[in-house]
């Protein structure tokens, strides 16, 4: 089995204080990782280190040699400016940067590739509607047709569910289900237990430091969550420089 | 009606000089000016035409009017400014306006110190206010040249000038050519600007930029047709306030931007794109 991701004694952190402190360990190729903790654990920062927005403190993340344009990564807050003048279908064509780049045409196959894109996400005869009228769920959606475009091998997914409705995140969670039948590596942050239960089958509790990872079942138990919400989440002013090996 | 409209463009060479130079500045400047508008940097062009008055004074001071030097030191000083401010607000976290003010400012003081030192009374009225009605050829030649490198430039960023618009942290994860995309952005301002002042001095050149522009946002949804339309209102304003100044003796660089200001304040009242009519004239609602 070979490791699409490799945390070596990784700490990430803001202005020297860790959100994310020693973290060692591996993530399979093709495995679907649901990455769950408290308000503040680190989930999002780790997501960064793993794309590259934010340079290890210590340690580092071994990407077994992937390139950028084989991680597709959603944050949390995507920080589009929707009042821009720009339709759903444009939206969705950006996924199509590695192929089409600043100025390669897109050609009629790409074309196809679009309006299939938007059509599996259900956003059928939306494909000349601006950005600005979308809901958040059509947003979502939309969004989630430029994953698909993107054809990455590691998609990383922040909160993707947040405030979203059963239906949409019935739909989207089968266009999870889909990538990781292609074998595709997924990690998802996400705060709903019971959804992790269900979709997900390795989480890594994170709370600063990795509570526990492995197997959903073993890793989500009352005491294993219990622990991590006692981990405290605010920045010490006067923290001690961390001793631990470097 | 003929005589009006029409034959004081054949009669003066200079009005047909005058013309050219504001259609020029029309298809480079209005498209920039969209793009600003849209990444809500209006006033940046504000600030930038400040920024290069310094420049443009300098190279004043060193060789009187000279074409040349003026250009020169404008683009220098503009683009020291915008490019630094660009960086250190990338590099930091300072945002871009707080970075900008802090350059244009110093930029600004040095550009009026230097002056000063010199102990000259320097007539700046021509830098200030332009000098639409005598561009000469090499003047033309730079305007021109300025419009066809800003419309090529623009045709080779646009996919990472939106993309950097509509999602800049998408742009980050999929290329590294936003920052070399936002400073190409940056210097085409600064050329325009420039360019503006030779014709509508360094005060009016963000006029024409910025005004066309917003007033085509109410009327478009969409980009292209947004910027084509601003760049149909920069060369309507210019004719109108050139025909104006000939008719009343106003001032021509002043009228062409108030022509630009009144057609504003027309699609701001009567756009149908969220245009002040909608609040009066209420239409009815749909049934989906």
């Amino acid at each position: 089995m070979t490791a699409a991701l490799e945390f070596k004694n990784l700490t990430l952190g803001y202005d020297r204080h860790p959100a994310v402190h020693h973290l060692n360990g591996k993530v399979a190729e093709g495995a679907l990782l649901a990455v769950v903790g408290p308000n503040g654990a680190g989930k999002s920062t780790l997501l960064k280190g793993i794309v590259g927005a934010l340079d290890p403190l210590t340690g580092e993340i071994d990407r077994n040699g992937a390139k950028k344009e084989t991680i597709a990564y959603l944050p949390q807050l995507a920080e589009i400016d929707r009042s821009f003048p720009i339709d759903v279908y444009d939206l969705v064509a950006m996924g199509l940067w590695h192929s089409a780049g600043l100025f390669g045409g897109i050609g009629r196959a790409q074309k196809r590739n679009i309006e299939q894109a938007i059509s599996t996400v259900g956003l059928d005869g939306f494909e000349n509607r601006s950005i600005g009228t979308l809901s958040g769920g059509q947003m979502q959606r939309a969004l989630f047709a430029r994953l698909l475009l993107q054809d990455a091998r590691l998609i990383l997914l922040d909160e993707p569910f947040a405030a979203l409705d059963e239906n949409t995140i019935a739909d989207l969670s089968a266009l999870i289900a889909r990538w990781h039948g292609e074998r595709r590596t997924i990690i998802t942050v996400l705060h709903d237990l019971d959804l992790v239960r269900s979709r997900f089958p390795e989480s890594l509790l994170l709370a600063r430091e990795a509570v526990a990872w492995g197997k959903t079942n073993e890793v989500l138990t009352a005491d294993n969550l219990a622990k991590a919400k006692r981990m405290c989440e605010v920045f010490h002013p006067d923290a001690p420089v961390c001793e631990a090996a470097a | 009606m003929y005589d009006y409209l029409i034959s004081p463009f054949i009669e003066f060479e200079f009005m047909r000089r005058a013309l050219v130079g504001a259609f020029a500045l029309a298809l480079g400047g209005a498209p920039v000016g969209v793009f600003l508008m849209l990444r809500r940097m209006s006033l940046t062009g504000d600030a930038m035409a400040h920024a290069i008055l310094p420049g443009a004074a300098v190279g004043f001071l060193f060789a009187g009017l000279n074409l040349f030097a003026m250009t020169a030191g404008g683009i220098v000083a503009g683009v020291t400014v915008a490019v630094g401010a660009g960086l250190i607000a990338r590099s930091t976290g300072m945002k871009e306006d707080a970075s900008l003010a802090a350059f244009y400012l110093v930029s600004l003081a040095l550009g009026v110190l230097i002056v000063s030192l010199r102990g000259s009374n320097i007539d700046l009225l021509h830098v200030l206010f332009g000098t639409v009605l005598a561009l000469d050829d090499a003047t033309l030649l730079l305007l021109a040249a300025i419009a066809t490198i800003s419309l090529l430039a623009l045709a080779l960023i646009w996919r990472p000038l939106v993309l950097e618009c509509v999602d800049p942290n998408f742009l980050r994860s999929v290329s590294r050519s936003g920052a070399p995309t936002h400073l190409v952005f940056l210097a085409l301002m600064v050329l325009n600007l420039v360019g503006g002042f030779h014709a509508l001095g360094t005060l009016l050149a963000v006029g024409i930029m910025m005004l066309p522009a917003a007033a085509a946002r109410f009327w478009v949804k969409e980009l292209t047709a947004m910027i084509v339309l601003a760049i149909v209102l920069a060369i309507l304003s210019g004719y109108l306030g050139l025909l104006l100044s000939y008719h009343s003796g106003a001032a021509a660089g002043p009228a062409i931007i108030l022509v630009a200001g009144i057609l504003y304040a027309g699609s701001v009242l009567f756009g149908p794109v969220g245009g002040l009519k909608r609040h009066f004239i209420p239409v009815r609602h749909l049934e989906a």
